[in-house]
This record gives structure tokens, sequence and C-alpha cells, in this order.
């Protein structure tokens, strides 16, 4: 069922969107930069939290999936046609991901939380032996694509995210991982296939993540495995997700805005203390804002009754 | 190949320690601490620092650390955990809580020693002569730490099994709610066994200090290995924990030695993938009803 109230949200959306779109045609320097950054991460805090948010499982392994789709544009940029890199990226992606679901998410969530939590650092350790093996090293990826052309990738490929958490929520597989992330047991009774609808969104978010990593490659320029699997690009899309909240789709949003902006600042003034601004958020969340930005919103809502409905 | 072994098995007494305090914290006191390594760096940056500014032994720092980091452990649980343990409505709800609590805190410990210490490698020279056993020669600071951490270890088994507060530890440990029906405070209980947990865990840093290069960022890989070793051990099983932590000392040397050194978390991972698709209750555990 299609409602008015549907179609008036799609709208707004699409509205958005494009005018998200018309941004490079005011600011072709800083201002783009920071918008790519942050059209990166709300591409990856959407599609972290289309799995995360409904079943509470953390995972903490979206610089593997994303280093691994920049290593898939930077091995094949010369030598594939450039439109299918980021399939490529997304198939690597999804069966990275379909492997540690398959492993982890037939069991309880904490098994799932240890082992993306070193996921990065392993696919880094395998990435850099084969290296050494073949005697290669890092890569330059140098292409006449502009931080303009990243940029309006990532807000097509944010809408598409975007358009597949509408989808999902409104489906069978949406509603199965709300009642797993309420109670797995009344799930299972009830006769979800609850590992398998659990992979299948984890593979979506992993195959989101490495093209993301794919579409990025050519703005590093230069690709190695220390940076291109840098684990902390796992937590700030976390706390992004977290702190925006993950109950609305538009959540990770409100988060990836002012959290870019304010990691932007503290990198530049104070680079030793974004570690301290990342544990200080994690703090923030369990302890002030449970349920993030959303969480407010809607307490706020409940409190001064229901507008705008 | 004995020198594989032993050497593995030097590493792996340490291991042991370290986990043995995750395991309290995660079996006991329901707490899947993530900060743990950063404990651990912690009790590493006061043994280098009591002996580089006052040549005080490694070992005898422990009688500063130890305490110091109950203290600052059982603290932390009563201020920062206890609350999240009252206010969650399920054991879930307490894990992801929990996760992304400690998590913080690891962040900001790393923050903290980073400003203090800055981000460099640090290390010192201490009893690092060699020492010949079975005809291949080691270094006098493993074998040190290694009999210190197993005498740790044992004084921790022996109270844990043969005293009324060992009991009361482990019946929390078993099941927290018909541990509070005989009487037992769990929250007291569980502060103490968060507190106990991380002097062990930062004893344990010490030690390894002592042969090991650290700096403020290399905690969550201690995090990572402590981790794989309890859930390989099974949670709250402490004979478990020191076997698993012995193999995954000799495999981790195994894999540094013959195929590589920068494949020692691979290593890691094998034995957890093994863990996890033949035995995820643990290597001694019995498959839940």
């Amino acid at each position: 069922m299609i409602t008015l109230r549907d179609i008036r949200n799609l709208l707004l959306a699409a509205a958005a969107l494009g005018l998200a779109a018309l941004l490079p045609f005011y600011d072709s320097g800083y201002i783009l930069s920071i918008a790519t950054t942050m059209a990166m991460f709300t591409v990856l805090a959407t599609s972290w939290a289309l799995f995360s948010g409904p079943t509470h499982y953390i995972s903490l392994s979206t610089a593997a999936f994303f280093g691994l789709g920049t290593f898939v544009t930077g091995l094949g940029f010369q030598t594939l046609p450039r439109g299918r890199l980021p399939l490529i990226a997304a198939g690597i992606g999804a069966v990275l991901a379909a492997v540690v679901g398959l492993v982890t998410l037939r069991l309880s969530g904490v098994y799932f939380v240890i082992f993306t939590l070193g996921l990065a650092e392993l696919v880094r350790q395998l990435v850099t032996w084969v290296q050494n093996r073949t005697g290669q090293r890092g890569m330059y990826v140098l292409t006449s694509i502009t931080e303009r052309d990243i940029y309006w990738q990532l807000i097509g490929l944010a809408a598409l995210v975007f358009l597949l958490g509408w989808l999902i929520g409104r489906s069978r597989l949406g509603f199965a991982l709300r009642i797993i992330g309420n109670d797995e047991t009344v799930a299972k009774h009830s006769g979800i296939d609850t590992a398998m609808a659990k992979i299948v969104l984890f593979m979506n978010s992993g195959a989101v993540a490495a093209v993301v990593g794919a579409l990025l490659a050519p703005r590093y320029i230069y690709i190695e495995p220390s940076t291109a699997f840098a684990p902390i690009l796992s937590f700030q899309v976390v706390i992004m997700a977290l702190l925006g909240g993950t109950g609305r789709l538009w959540g990770p949003l409100a988060g990836v805005i002012p959290f870019t902006i304010l990691w932007e600042f503290i990198s530049r003034h104070a680079p030793n203390q974004t570690l301290l601004l990342l544990g200080v958020a994690f703090l923030l969340i369990v302890y002030v804002l449970p349920g993030g930005f959303v969480g407010l919103y809607d307490r706020l809502r409940r409190r001064f009754g229901a507008w705008g409905q | 190949m004995s020198f594989i072994l032993i050497t593995g098995l030097l590493l792996g007494g340490t291991y042991a320690l370290i986990a043995m305090g995750l395991n309290l914290q995660y079996g006991v006191a329901r707490i899947m601490n993530l900060a743990n390594g950063e404990m651990l760096v912690a009790g590493g940056f006061a043994a280098f620092w009591v002996y580089t500014a006052g040549q005080v032994s490694p070992i005898a720092a422990l009688l500063v650390v130890a305490p110091l980091a109950f203290a600052v452990n059982w603290l932390i649980y009563r201020l920062m955990l206890r609350p999240l343990v009252k206010r969650a409505k399920s054991r879930g709800a307490l894990e992801v809580n929990s996760i992304l609590a400690t998590f913080g805190l690891s962040f900001v410990l790393v923050g903290i020693m980073t400003w203090m210490f800055g981000g460099g490698y640090f290390n010192y020279s201490y009893l690092a002569q060699r020492v010949d056993i079975f005809g291949a020669s080691y270094g006098q600071n493993r074998v040190v730490a290694f009999s210190i951490a197993s005498l740790i270890a044992l004084a921790l088994w022996l109270w844990l099994s043969y005293t009324r507060a060992g009991l009361r530890m482990r019946a929390v440990s078993v099941s927290p709610e018909s541990a509070r029906l005989v009487g037992i405070d769990v929250p007291a209980v569980s502060g103490l066994a968060f507190g106990l947990g991380g002097a062990v865990t930062a004893s344990g840093g010490a030690l390894i200090s002592m042969f090991f290069t650290l700096d403020a960022s290399v905690g969550v890989m201690f995090t990572m290995k402590a981790l794989i070793i309890v859930i390989m051990g099974g949670v709250g099983d402490i004979r478990g924990t020191i076997v698993a932590a012995l193999i995954l000392g000799i495999a981790e040397t195994f894999v540094a030695r013959v195929i590589d050194p920068g494949l020692t978390l691979a290593a890691a991972y094998v034995l957890f993938l093994g863990v996890l698709l033949f035995r995820p209750q643990g290597l001694f555990g019995s498959k839940p009803t």
C-alpha cells in the first residue's frame, strides 16, 4: 500500500537529494570536499543502520569492506571498464559479508562483534602478505575523475540506499528484522529464518561499503593497505549512525552532518585529540542520548504533541 | 620445532593472565570489556615509567600496579557500568550498551595515553640476557614474565576454587539470579570481579612490557586476542582459558616463524573460525540444551 504520506515523503526525499546534487555548481573547493565526505558517510552510515539498527548487532568492520573496494579500483581501473568496478566491488563485499555472516550470525551477537572488530586488520594483514609475496607496493590511482564526479556518484548511491531502505522497511524482510531485534527467540518461534534474514542484510551493507570504497579510490590517489583499511573508519560510521539514531531512515544523516563538521574542526586544530572525541561521543550516546537525535526527536514530539501530522 | 613450542608457551602464559582478567569481567560481572587492552597498556606504561624513572624493577612495580588497577576498575564498574546493568531490560541490551560504553572508554584511554606519553613506541631493556632451555636460548625476561604470570594464575585459580569469596564469584558466574536467592550480594561480587579482572590484566601488561614493544594504540590488538581466547576457552572457564591461551601463543609463534611475522592476527582468526564452526560453546563447554 502506498499512501499519500509515502508519496509526500518520497517527493521530499527526491527534492532534498536533487538540491544536494546542485552543490558542485555553488562551490568546488573546500565545501565540496566536506560535502563529499558527508555524502560518503551518509551512504556508509545509512546502510550500516539498515542492518545494525533493527537487529542491534553492532558491526565494526566497515573499513574492511571499504578497503577492499578501494583495492578493486586500484587494481582494475586501467584494465577493466570503469562502470564494472563498483559491481565487482559489490560482489566481493557481499561474498565477504556472507562468509562472516554464515560463521557468526547463527550464534549470538557477541561473536559477531568480536569477529568484525578485527576483520579490517585481518584483511589488511592478508593483503599486505599477498603484496609482499608478489613484490607489489602501494599503487597510484591517477584518473581524470574529479571530486565533483565522485560527489555525484555518491549522491546517486545515497538515493539508491535510501530507496532500498524504504523498500526493506515495508517488506516482510524488514518486519522480520524488527522482530529479531525485539526478541530473537520469538522470531525463531514464528518461523522466521533469523540467520538468513540477518545475513542478507549484512551482505547488503557489506556490498554498499565496498562500492563506496571503489568510488572513492580516485580521491586518495595513492592506495596502500595501512591507509585503505584504517579501522577508524568503522568506528566513525558506528558513531555517526548511532548519534543520529537508527530508528528512522534519515537518522544516520542527522548524525553524519554535525559529526563530520566537528571531526573536521578537531582534526584541524587538535589532531591528536580525535580519538578522545570518538570516545567521548561513544559515551555520550550511551549515557546522554540513547536512541540518538531520532530518539530525542521522538521524545520531544511525544512531550509537546504531534505536530506536522 | 621445540623452539617454536617453548617460545609459544612462554608467550601463551602471559596471554593466559590477560585473558583470565577479561574472563573475570565477562564471566562474572557480565561486562564485555572492550577497554581491557587499554588497561594492559596502562599497566605496561606504569612499569615502563617506574623502571626508567626510578630503576624500580617491573616485578616490584606489580605491587603498585595491581592495587591501583583494581581501584580504577572497581570505580569504573561502580560509576559507569553499574548504571547500565540497572537500566538494562535484557542481557542483550546490556551487551550492546556495555560494548559501546567500554569501547568509548577505550578510545578515551588511548587519547589520554597518547596525550601523556606521545604516539611513539616505548620499550626498555630489563633482564635482556639469554637463558638456555633444551639447547636453545631464550630471553630471560620472557622466562621470568612467564613464571610470574603462572604464579599469579595459580594463585587466582586456588583462590577461586577453595575460598568462600571464590565460591561466591563462581556462583555469580553460573547464574546471577540464583546467586541472589542464596544471599550473595551480586552487585558487590560483580564489582569485585571487575576490579580483580582489571588488576590481573594490568599485571599482565606490566609483565608483557618487559619483552614486548608497546604503544598507546596497541591495546585493541590485545583485547581482540583476549576475546578470542575467552570464547575459545569458554566463558567463565579458567582451565579452558589457560589451554586456549597456550594454543594461541604457540599458533602465533608458529605462523610468525614459519609463514610471515605480519600474519599473527590471521593465526588467531583461524583458531577463532575453528571454534565458531565446531565448538562455539568453548573447548570444554557442553552444548547448551
